[in-house]
C-alpha cells in the first residue's frame, strides 16, 4: 500500500480495507461452518468412544485391521491406474486437439467436455448398461464371435477403473491441452527444418514443453480419485473397497463413528502426503529445467 | 502445428483414429442411455425392439421420484440464491484487497473443492447429528452452498479482474455509498458472469450426490441420492429416462451460458 502522509487519509484507507475484509465474512463463515468445522469434528470424533469418552482405541482397531490396509492399497491402485490410463489416452488426444485448426479444436473440446457436464450417476448408469454381462459390449463381443463367454467387465476392479478414467479424462485433458496449445508453433517448425522426425520432435520439444500441463493434470487426477466414492460403490459391486467405501460402510452399516473418522483421517493424511510429493517433484523438475537452460 | 511434417501422414492418421476412439469412449455412456429410455421393454435390451414413453410415465407418475425432483429443484434454487451474493461480495473483497489477505481468503474459500466429498459428507453428518439436524433440508442446503461457493468464485473472479474499477471510484467520489456502487454499477455490468455463476451454482447442487447420500433422508432425499440407491439395488429403464432428461437440461443450461458469454 502507498504511504499516505495525511493521517486522515491513512485512517480512511484502513477503514476501507476493513470494509473490504468484511465483505468476504459471510462466505468465510459458511465455509468455516460447513467445511472446516466438519473436518475438525472428524478429528475429534476419531478420539471418542461410542459413549463419548476419550480413547485411542479407534486408531488401534482401524490400524491393526487388514481391511484398512487392503483399502489403502485399493485406493492407491485405483488412483495410479486411473492416472496411467489418463496419461496414455489424454496426451495424444491433447496433441491432436492442439494441432487442429482452432474452430475444429473448439468443436471437439465441446464434445470432450460433454461428459464433464453430465451427472456422475447418469454416466455410471451408462457404464452399467454398456458393461454388464448382457450389456452392449459383451453382446457385441459374443455376437461377433470374438469371445465365447461374456467378459466380467463390471462389478469389479476393471469396471471401477473404466468409470474413473471416464470421469477424470476431461479434467486431465484441460491443462495438458492448454499447455500444448501455448507451444510456439515456430519451435516445432524449427525442429522439423533441422531434420527431426515427428517422433523426435514429440519427445524432445513437445513433451518437455507441455510437462507442466501434464503435471497439473496428474495432480488433479490424484487428488480427485483418492476420495472417489460413487464410482467404486456402484461399478465395484461391493468387491472393490477403497477407503471411501470403507468409510461409508463403517458409518452406515456398523454405526462405528470413531473408526469411520480414523479412516477419514487416513484419507486426509494420504492426500497431504501425495500433495507434498507432487510439490517436491515440481520443485525438482523446475530446478532441473532451470539448470539445463543455463547449461 | 504438425503440418510441418509432410511425410508423417500415416502418423497423423493414426493419431486422429486414436482420438476418434477416445472421444467415442467419452461420449458413449451418455449417449447409450437415450435410446434405452424410450424402450418398451422391462429389460435393458439394446437397441430396444419396441419404443414407448412408459419409463417417462413411470418417473412422472411416481410420488417418490417426484418428491425427490422437487427437493432437488428447491435445493438448487436456494443454493444459487444464497451462493451468488456471497460469492460476489467475497470476489469484490478478494479483488480489492489484493496481496496476502486476498490469497488467504481465496485459499480458504476454495478448500471445499479440494477436500474429498466423502470427508465433507461424514464431517457434516457429525456436526448436524450433534445439532439433531440430520435429514433436514437445511443440512443438505448448507453442504451444497459450501460446494457452490468455490464454483461461484471461480466464475466471478476473472470477471471482477476485467472490471474497470475507476467507475466505482467515480461513483464514490460523486457521493454514492458502496451498496449503491455495487447495485448500480458492478451488478449490471457483471450480469452475464452473474448469470453463469447462478446456473453453475444451481448445477453444482443439482448434481451433488455424496453429501445428500449421508445427510438427506426421507422426504428430503434428493434425486441423485435416490438414483444412487436404485443403481445399487436394481437397474430399470426409469433411470434411463431420468438420465436423458437430466442430460438434456444440463446441455441446454451449458449452451445458454456459453452462447451468452460469446455474444
Amino acid at each position: 500500500m502507498t504511504v499516505l502522509a495525511d493521517p486522515a487519509l491513512a485512517a480512511d484507507a484502513r477503514r476501507e480495507r476493513r470494509f473490504f475484509l468484511s465483505l468476504s465474512l459471510p462466505a468465510l463463515f459458511i465455509v468455516g461452518l460447513a467445511a472446516i468445522l466438519p473436518i475438525l469434528w472428524i478429528i475429534r470424533q476419531s478420539f471418542l468412544t461410542t459413549g463419548g469418552e476419550y480413547t485411542v482405541g479407534n486408531y488401534e482397531k482401524v490400524l491393526s485391521s487388514g481391511l484398512t490396509w487392503s483399502a489403502l492399497v485399493t485406493t492407491l491402485e485405483l488412483s495410479l491406474g486411473t492416472l496411467a490410463i489418463c496419461i496414455l489416452l489424454g496426451t495424444p488426444l491433447a496433441l491432436a486437439l492442439a494441432s487442429a485448426r482452432p474452430r475444429v479444436a473448439n468443436l471437439l473440446m465441446a464434445f470432450v467436455m460433454l461428459p464433464l457436464w453430465t451427472s456422475i450417476l447418469v454416466r455410471t448408469y451408462g457404464w452399467l448398461v454398456l458393461l454388464r454381462r448382457d450389456g452392449l459390449i459383451n453382446a457385441t463381443l459374443t455376437g461377433s464371435g470374438l469371445t465365447a463367454e461374456p467378459l466380467p467387465l463390471v462389478y469389479n476392479f476393471t469396471g471401477t477403473l473404466i468409470g474413473m478414467v471416464h470421469y477424470m479424462l476431461p479434467l486431465f485433458l484441460l491443462p495438458v491441452y492448454a499447455a500444448m496449445r501455448d507451444i510456439d508453433a515456430n519451435l516445432v517448425r524449427a525442429s522439423a527444418s533441422m531434420g527431426a522426425t515427428l517422433g523426435q520432435t514429440i519427445r524432445t520439444v513437445i513433451l518437455p514443453l507441455s510437462a507442466g500441463g501434464i503435471f497439473s493434470g496428474s495432480i488433479i487426477v490424484f487428488i480427485y480419485t483418492i476420495g472417489f466414492f460413487i464410482t467404486p460403490a456402484v461399478l465395484g459391486g461391493g468387491k472393490v473397497n477403497p477407503l471411501s467405501t470403507r468409510i461409508e460402510r463403517t458409518l452406515s452399516t456398523f454405526q462405528d463413528w470413531g473408526s469411520a473418522s480414523v479412516l477419514g483421517i487416513l484419507l486426509l493424511v494420504l492426500m497431504a502426503l501425495v500433495g507434498v510429493m507432487f510439490l517436491a517433484a515440481r520443485r525438482l523438475i523446475a530446478g532441473r529445467s532451470i539448470g539445463t537452460a543455463h547449461a | 502445428m504438425l503440418e510441418a511434417y509432410p511425410d508423417s501422414r500415416l502418423a497423423r492418421i493414426l493419431l486422429w483414429s486414436f482420438c476418434a476412439l477416445v472421444m467415442a469412449f467419452l461420449m458413449l455412456p451418455t449417449l447409450v442411455v437415450v435410446p434405452l429410455s424410450f424402450s418398451a421393454s422391462n429389460l435393458l435390451e439394446f437397441p430396444p425392439r419396441a419404443y414407448s414413453l412408459r419409463w417417462y410415465e413411470t418417473f412422472f407418475g411416481s410420488a417418490t421420484w417426484m418428491a425427490a425432483l422437487r427437493t432437488s429443484l428447491i435445493l438448487g434454487t436456494l443454493t444459487a440464491m444464497i451462493t451468488v451474493p456471497l460469492g460476489l461480495l467475497a470476489g469484490i473483497s478478494i479483488n480489492r484487497l489484493g496481496g496476502k489477505a486476498a490469497v488467504t481468503i481465496q485459499g480458504v474459500l476454495l478448500t471445499p473443492s479440494i477436500v474429498p466429498g466423502i470427508l465433507l459428507a461424514i464431517g457434516l453428518f457429525f456436526v448436524l447429528a450433534a445439532q439433531r439436524l440430520v435429514g433436514t433440508l437445511f443440512g443438505v442446503l448448507v453442504g451444497h452452498v459450501v460446494l457452490a461457493i468455490p464454483v461461484a468464485c471461480i466464475v466471478l473472479l476473472p470477471a471482477l479482474a476485467r472490471f474497470d474499477w475507476n467507475q466505482v471510484q467515480a461513483a464514490r467520489s460523486l457521493g454514492a455509498n458502496w451498496a449503491r456502487a455495487i447495485g448500480g454499477i458492478i451488478i449490471p455490468q457483471l450480469q452475464i458472469s452473474l448469470l453463469s455463476a447462478t446456473l453453475m451454482a444451481f448445477l453444482t447442487s443439482l448434481d451433488e450426490s455424496v453429501i445428500s447420500i449421508f445427510v438427506a433422508s426421507g422426504q428430503n432425499s434428493t434425486l441423485p441420492k435416490l438414483m444412487f440407491l436404485s443403481l445399487r439395488d436394481q437397474i430399470d429403464p426409469t433411470i434411463a429416462a431420468i438420465s436423458t432428461l437430466w442430460t438434456v437440461i444440463v446441455v441446454v443450461v451449458v449452451l445458454v451460458v456459453t452462447l451468452r458469454q460469446k455474444s
